[in-house]
């Protein structure tokens, strides 16, 4: 059974676990259980579109959410009745995700010449600027009070309306989408041209790597996938308000890739869904759980960022290459300490696999 | 015909002359050497030609063509590999993806291929997968196809290192200190590997300190000294040359 899965291609087994989940709904119809996993969906989008700019091409963008809020934006701003605009869910899919890209673009472009820290830094101030910016051009966007409510997709003359159901199943597709994306950017010429400019990037322009076209490329396609998820997730909340996309959620996203394992699909699959699991189900059932047994005043939810915390000090700790690491992560962060054991025992795994 | 032709290539940093007026011109088809003493500016040379730094004056022709100062990549893309003095593999991917991404320049995918993985961009992948093996093959590596880069023996990684430089069909072929480091029999083995790939057309135009390396296989030596060409000829003129002799050993007293 399981060298029949594991010989199977890797999309197709994607495919098989998605077709699965499309099946809970059935096993546990609470929508309030369908919310968080439709929320999951949306932050699963988000890490892989971080996975391509941070795990691929190695860029440590640190304001990530701006392009989540851009997504939600431009979706509130021409699928509302703030302006009487009212293009359909569907063709704002596209439309945002063209958004997002192009702001990826415009961002991206002044940080071509930095690396890591000062990367970090400016992507950092990034991310502060597109929210105060929503918050400040308050005769468009009512500033703190936000758009709402926004359009109900429609499909084939079904109304979502409120109903969680439907926004999951559209995750679900979201996801599905992405993943066939990120596989087949990973194997592909752009995809190799962004890991060696991750792994050295004078080296990579002497391949003849355009190296500025591919790092806005990443950028681009990062933040399209960021553009996806703010449809999905203003749709589903049927309100965009600046509060909703701050510093804490790039940070959220970018732990999810370490706490799942950078650079490798799956790996960030399991980290979102795990970190949105923990936010919105393990930690209010904790403090239910808590109440119940008498202690009314524990509230777990206070001390999530505790919990993050140690779970990414414990990661470092004990798994620093995330719990699913990509091959390239794994001999990364053991490279400190290879000796000729380690490098044995990595060529007689690979080995193993590719059999 | 000459292929490269440097006439009058000068690079200066602040005050620092790191070459001077240097007049080169390498014959197709042929094994040329430039060598002379640490910091006489060799790899400056080699940095000028493949567009890290746009020279502070003179030219750089290549197939006639004027190159100087324009971006890595096109100048990559016109046919000139390069091989570093410090190994700058693409550590963590595999010898076949590092040779695969040598082949950057001459292939067609766009994003768009990419993100559809169309069938003209799948046949593509799959012959420049071929094409990688074979040249992993022709610098023997076959058999550390799937290793990475950077747990490879050192003399494995100076023949990837060509490899890849070989990947993107090269004209030009320039090798910084290919030999550092390597053990005789691996010199040996790089001697046969430098000879095949010219058999094959292109032209070599190498840095490297192991004078017997060198005089082994140039037709042509140039010498730099203090960033200035002190000599150029054939092997036999240059080793018996005085001002090349006093460069490396000083003045008699």
């Amino acid at each position: 059974m399981r060298k029949l899965w594991t010989s199977l291609d890797p999309r197709l087994r994607g495919f098989v676990v998605l077709a699965l989940c499309a099946f809970i709904p059935l096993l546990d119809g609470n929508p309030s259980h369908l919310n968080v996993l439709a929320d999951a969906a949306t932050f699963i989008l988000l890490a892989l579109g971080l996975n391509i700019v941070v795990g691929f091409a190695g860029l440590l963008d640190l304001g990530y959410a701006a392009f989540f809020a851009i997504g939600s934006y431009a979706y509130a701003m021409l699928a509302s009745p703030q302006f009487g605009v009212h293009i359909p869910f569907w063709v704002m899919l596209f439309v945002a995700s063209g958004i997002a890209g192009i702001f990826g673009i415009l961002l991206g472009a002044p940080t071509l010449r930095l690396r890591g820290d000062y990367l970090a830094i400016v992507t950092l101030g990034f991310g502060e600027i597109v929210p105060q910016t929503f918050l400040n051009l308050s005769q468009w966007t009512n500033g703190p009070n936000g758009i709402g409510p926004l359009d109900q997709p429609v499909l084939f003359n079904y109304r979502f309306g409120l109903h969680t159901l439907p926004y999951y199943f559209v995750g679900l597709a979201l996801v599905a989408l992405a993943i066939v994306v990120v596989h087949n950017l990973q194997d592909s010429r752009l995809g190799r041209s962004w890991m060696a400019i991750r792994e050295d990037e004078l080296a990579a322009a002497h391949m003849g790597i355009n190296t500025t076209k591919a790092k806005l490329s990443a950028f681009a396609l990062g933040a399209s996938f960021s553009g996806l998820a703010g449809v999905a997730y203003g749709a589903k909340l049927n309100l965009v308000s600046p509060d909703q996309f701050q510093f804490n959620v790039s940070i959220f996203v970018l732990s999810m890739l370490v706490l799942g394992g950078m650079g490798n699909i799956y790996g960030v699959i399991a980290g979102s869904f795990l970190l949105s699991a923990l936010e919105r189900f393990i930690l209010p059932q904790a403090t239910i759980f808590a109440h119940d047994l008498g202690f009314s005043q524990v509230d777990f939810s206070n001390y999530r960022f505790l919990m993050y915390g140690l779970i990414l000090v414990s990661i470092m700790l004990f798994r620093p290459a995330g719990l699913f690491p990509s091959r390239q992560r794994a001999a990364e962060l053991t490279a400190g300490k290879t000796d000729e054991m380690v490098a044995a025992h990595e060529q007689s795994l690979y080995t193993e696999a590719i059999k | 015909m000459s292929i490269l032709v440097l006439r009058g290539l000068t690079q200066r940093f602040g005050g620092l002359v790191a070459v001077k007026e240097v007049d080169f011109e390498i014959e197709e088809g042929t094994i040329v050497a430039m060598i002379g003493p640490n910091g006489a500016g060799k790899s400056t040379v080699f940095n000028v030609i493949t567009g890290i730094y746009r020279p502070t004056a003179g030219t750089v022709e290549f197939n006639g063509k004027a190159i100087q100062g324009r971006k890595t990549s096109d100048i990559a893309a016109l046919g000139i590999a390069r091989t570093f003095q410090n190994i700058r593999l693409f550590a963590f991917m595999s010898s076949l993806d590092n040779v695969m991404t040598g082949r950057h320049s001459r292939m067609r995918a766009t994003l768009a291929d990419a993100l559809l993985h169309t069938p003209a961009a799948a046949k593509e992948e799959r012959l420049v997968k071929e094409r990688a093996s074979e040249i992993l093959r022709f610098c023997g590596l076959e058999r550390d196809a799937h290793t990475f880069a950077t747990n490879l023996p050192y003399g494995a990684q100076r023949r990837l290192e060509i490899a890849r430089a070989l990947a993107g069909d090269p004209k030009l072929l320039l090798l910084d200190e290919p030999a550092a480091g390597m053990n005789p029999i691996e010199k040996e083995e790089l001697v046969g590997l430098i000879r095949r790939i010219r058999e094959t057309g292109v032209t070599i135009f190498l840095i490297e300190h192991d004078m017997s390396l060198v005089m082994q296989i140039s037709e042509r030596i140039a010498v730099l000294d203090y960033g200035e060409k002190i000599a150029e000829g054939a092997p036999e003129a240059i080793r018996t040359n005085e001002r090349v002799i006093e460069a490396y050993l000083g003045k008699p007293a």
